[in-house]
């Protein structure tokens, strides 16, 4: 929880998100001495991929393995940076103008910056099978959020489904937690191994290899690993009972399951980038939207720029390179140092992001997950807050809705309070699917503030021009 | 469906759920301490008032929705537990005033 | 002119909103063959920035035909509802429990009397009944109003519906009738031949018998190439939403509705702001500090979405009907109340396109009225 009376009114520049990228830049710039603000929805540092570095309740720090401590090495420099921190509050709006609209404790603030870097990271792609909902069912991210910050370990019949290295991540720090895992179905589709090849020499020499072989290696001596999954689905009553999965053979199999642990890659958390009104695009290799950027962060609006996985998937590693990146060109748009400065500091941090981008190809290829996945069918739950099914969605695009914007009109999907994290994908895809289109053609919601929930009596206390007054109170 | 790994220390903290008494560690969410309290389900969804638990547990779902202290909807994995608190799960939309 | 050729249907509607879509609907209806072009997901669309309501009270200041043109909608909304219903299936959720018009200040409640007062003492004003209540009838009819409220405006014949899905029942309902709909297809020209207009976009072309504009803020630049002056400008408009609650508001009140989904629909804004539809802090917080001075019990509630629209304004406010003098089977429609006016746009003014002449009584409605020269 965090009070907000002690904030300033005004910061020269203001960093949303604590996670490495956020950290990062937060560091950085305060050390240029420029007067920053790092905001942060959770209670302590570290973002979601190094979530309570803080203070971990683990007594064992080898269960979460070696690269996550890494994320232990920006606390000490960003707590003596002298940049402000605030804890435990939500950003829900940030204006064209830059005032940033903050909720903490049950007050609304205002705050104007000069300068905003984005630093909100990454959230779990939509895995919408049958069933998805069912109370039992979670992302992976999520074991490893009560693992982190709870030293909390499922038990009873535990399945892992999907693509990518996080459900090997996950998998191998809940075996040396002492968990049984009763099986790892792999989605990853067959046809990824052999389109992946090209990429492999880079992905050789970059750190990904080597832990990932030696992760993979241990799961599998402990771990039923199921490959080329073909299909998936949760079933029980009112809460997960049976893992139903399909191989290439096409046989159904049953697995008795009380967890069902989900994950097919992350994609960039843009809810405050969108709404803010920046302008994003479509991946094709990492089948996501993201924010359009440039080398230095700087999105399509004046003075906001985007850095780490908010702006493109690339991890940790490279996430702090970006934020630093960022921080150099706040700071010398700030006229806090000059441009050759600026870019002669950079350099370090280029060679460093480079360095953190090799292998991500590779990673990307054969972990693209499989359509299957992406765009479900009859009355698969495509926006989980309104309940609204695929069938809908497809009979919608053959009335003539031609894109996501109009859907949510038809639909209302991406109307509650999600605002489209867990629908927004597969509503576009859907669209773009049953249409022939790319995604790229259909685009995304089109997303408004607040980006976070925010009360009446919060909203009601903010200050108001009597322009704003006059706009509503006419007669 | 959750244990608590031996050397996890942190003083406990009590709380209710729906009447009955629940104790949690301090530093828990209000979602990762039901949920290692073996209660799974925290409400009925809002449209069709299906069971619904916890999905992401990082804020973005907003499936965890609870009553905390007598106000509704509030997401229980940003919220951490405190000594006393009151939690109701929930059934359907909010009302006005809870 | 360039020689007739054979027309890809009787009447291409430019438009797809929910003006478009009620005229399309009833014109197909009629037996017409009715093509609707409409834009692409993002547009400006000001009927997605309606607030749902069927309202009549305290319409038509300065052009009472305005008023009974209201009213005679929210006659007919029910009719109209059910023939909707009876088609597709699809319920409408419409109700005319009757409306509210609150006032938080006494200064507002003698203003809102004296503006009802002008407005019901016009020469031709239709006669229909409304109140003034004073707060203490406001706490039987509107449980939890707050301690702010001095008074309100009550009309029977104001109600709302679900204009989401009045749009959607309007597409799925023309297209099920065999009209046909072009989304992405913003019209860059309409050249009149002979024998109907051709209907020029990037994606193709369209051959038409006749051709109605409803376009909303579009209308402006198609209308001059029929010969037709649209003089209409964008006004945004802000709304937010709450999450979905239990039932707690049975009648709508002009700034603060429950749908039937659950969600509380608070408004409203107007401002001059050219084609800017972005939301601002200061707006939307006015609009949440109204909503809860009216009921203090909303103040917990979340607020899970906002958005501002771009709505159509003609110059006096009122609807625009016309049909060109120099092209004749070229007609514009363009209105501010969009679902207000949804049932007289299917049953009544779109047989009068079908027929190919607009009634004696809208001649008020045309833009004509625009040219009258003020004093010299």
């Amino acid at each position: 929880m965090s009070d907000l009376a002690g904030l300033k009114a005004s910061y020269e520049l203001a960093v949303v998100g604590a996670g490495p990228a956020g950290l990062a830049a937060a560091t950085l710039a305060a050390e240029l001495g420029i007067d920053t603000l790092l905001i942060d929805e959770q209670d302590g540092p570290g973002g979601q991929i190094y979530r309570a570095i803080a203070r971990s309740p683990l007594g064992e720090p080898a269960i979460l393995g070696a690269d996550y401590w890494q994320g232990a090495t920006l606390l000490a420099p960003f707590r003596a940076s002298g940049a402000a921190y605030l804890p435990g509050a939500a950003v829900w709006s940030v204006s064209r103008a830059l005032e940033i609209g903050v909720s903490a404790g049950g007050t609304a603030r205002l705050i104007q910056a000069k300068h905003v870097i984005l630093a909100t990271g990454a959230l779990e792609r939509p895995f919408p099978i049958p069933g998805w909902t069912l109370p039992g069912v979670m992302t992976a991210g999520a074991a490893q959020i009560l693992l982190k910050s709870s030293g909390l370990v499922a038990e009873g019949e535990i399945v892992l489904a999907g693509s990518g290295p996080l459900l090997w991540l996950v998998a191998a720090q809940y075996l040396r937690a002492g968990a049984r895992i009763a099986a790892l179905l792999d989605t990853t589709p067959r046809a990824n191994r052999s389109a992946a090849l090209r990429h492999f020499p880079a992905f050789l020499v970059s750190s990904y290899f080597a832990k990932g072989i030696a992760l993979m290696r241990a799961v599998k001596r402990r771990v039923r690993v199921v490959r080329n999954v073909t299909a998936l689905a949760g079933e029980g009553q009112s809460r997960l009972e049976t893992v139903v999965y399909r191989e290439e053979d096409g046989r159904e199999r049953h697995l008795p399951a009380n967890l069902l642990l989900l994950h097919q890659g992350v994609t960039p958390n843009l809810n405050l980038a969108n709404a803010t009104g920046c302008a994003q695009a479509w991946d094709e290799r990492q089948l996501c939207f993201k924010p359009v950027v440039d080398g230095w962060g700087a999105s399509s609006i004046d003075g906001v720029s985007i850095a780490g996985d908010g702006a493109g998937i690339a991890g940790a590693a490279a996430a702090e390179a970006r934020g630093r990146l960022a921080a150099l060109a706040a700071a010398a748009k700030l006229g806090r140092i000059a441009s050759a400065e600026r870019d002669r500091r950079a350099a370090a941090h280029r060679a460093a992001l480079a360095r953190a981008e090799r292998g991500r190809a590779f990673l990307d290829t054969l972990y693209r997950p499989a359509k299957a996945f992406r765009v479900p069918q009859g009355d698969v739950v495509a926006c989980r807050c309104e309940e609204v099914s695929a069938r809908e969605i497809v009979a919608a695009v053959a009335l003539g809705c031609s894109g996501p914007n109009q859907m949510k009109s038809f639909l209302r999907c991406g109307m509650g309070p999600c605002q489209g994290r867990l629908c927004g994908l597969t509503v576009s895809e859907l669209i773009a699917d049953a249409r022939g289109l790319s995604p790229a053609a259909v685009g995304y919601y089109r997303l408004r503030p607040p980006v976070k929930p925010i009360t009446l009596a919060e909203l009601a206390g903010l200050p108001k021009s009597s322009e704003a007054v006059k706009a509503v109170e006419r007669s | 469906m959750f244990r608590r790994l031996p050397d996890a220390k942190r003083d406990t903290v009590s709380l209710t759920v729906d009447g009955n008494a629940l104790t949690a560690r301090a530093g828990d969410s209000v979602a990762a301490a039901l949920l290692a309290a073996g209660v799974l389900v925290c409400r009925t969804s809002a449209v069709s008032e299906t069971p619904r638990a916890p999905y992401c547990l990082m804020g973005v779902c907003f499936e965890c929705l609870l009553a905390i202290d007598g106000r509704q909807n509030r997401q229980a994995c940003l919220v951490q537990v405190a000594d006393g608190m009151r939690i109701e799960t929930q059934a359907g939309k909010r009302e006005v005033g809870r | 002119m360039a020689p007739a050729q054979v027309p890809d249907c009787d009447i291409a509607v430019v438009g797809g909103g929910l003006l478009g879509s009620a005229l399309a609907w009833g014109l197909q209806r009629l037996g017409q063959k009715v093509a609707v072009l409409d834009e692409g997901d993002v547009a400006y669309r000001a009927s997605r920035g309606n607030f749902a309501l069927v309202w009549v009270q305290s319409k038509g200041l300065g052009l009472p035909e305005y008023a009974a043109w209201s009213k005679r909608s929210s006659d007919g909304w029910r009719h109209f509802a059910d023939l909707l219903k009876a088609q597709t299936g699809r319920d409408v959720a419409f109700q005319r429990p009757g409306g509210f018009h609150l006032c938080l200040s006494e200064r507002e409640l003698e203003a809102r009397a004296a503006l009802l007062k002008r407005l019901h003492n016009q020469p031709n004003m239709v006669r229909y009944p409304y109140e003034i209540l004073a707060r203490a009838e406001l706490e039987r009819l509107l449980p939890g109003i707050g301690p702010e409220v001095a008074g309100a405006s009550y009309c029977p014949l104001d109600g709302h519906c679900n204009s989401l899905r009045l749009l959607l029942a309007l597409h799925a309902g023309m297209q099920d009738l065999g009209a046909r709909y072009f989304p992405d297809r913003l019209v860059e020209r309409i050249e009149p031949r002979q024998g109907g207009f051709r209907l020029v976009s990037k994606a193709g072309e369209l051959q038409a018998g006749k051709v109605v504009l409803a376009a909303g803020n579009g209308n402006a630049r198609l209308a001059p190439m029929v010969g037709l002056k649209a003089p209409v400008r964008p006004q945004r408009g802000q709304i937010i939403v709450t999450e979905k609650v239990r039932p707690f508001l049975a009648y709508p009140i002009a700034t603060l509705r429950q749908t039937d989904e659950g969600g509380l629909l608070i408004g409203d804004s107007v401002e001059e702001a050219g084609f800017d539809d972005t939301v601002g802090h200061g707006v939307i917080s006015t609009l949440a500090a109204r909503a809860v001075r009216s009921f203090p019990a909303l103040a917990g509630l979340n607020v899970v979405r906002s958005w501002a629209a771009l709505r159509v304004m003609t110059a006096d406010g009122f609807p625009i009907y016309e049909q060109s003098a120099s092209f004749p089977g070229a007609f514009i429609a363009t209105c501010h109340s969009g679902v207000t006016l949804a049932a007289n746009h299917a049953l009544v003014l779109a047989p009068m396109l079908a027929a190919g002449e607009l009634a004696a009584e809208l001649d008020v409605f045309s833009a004509r009225r625009f040219d009258v020269s003020t004093a010299a």
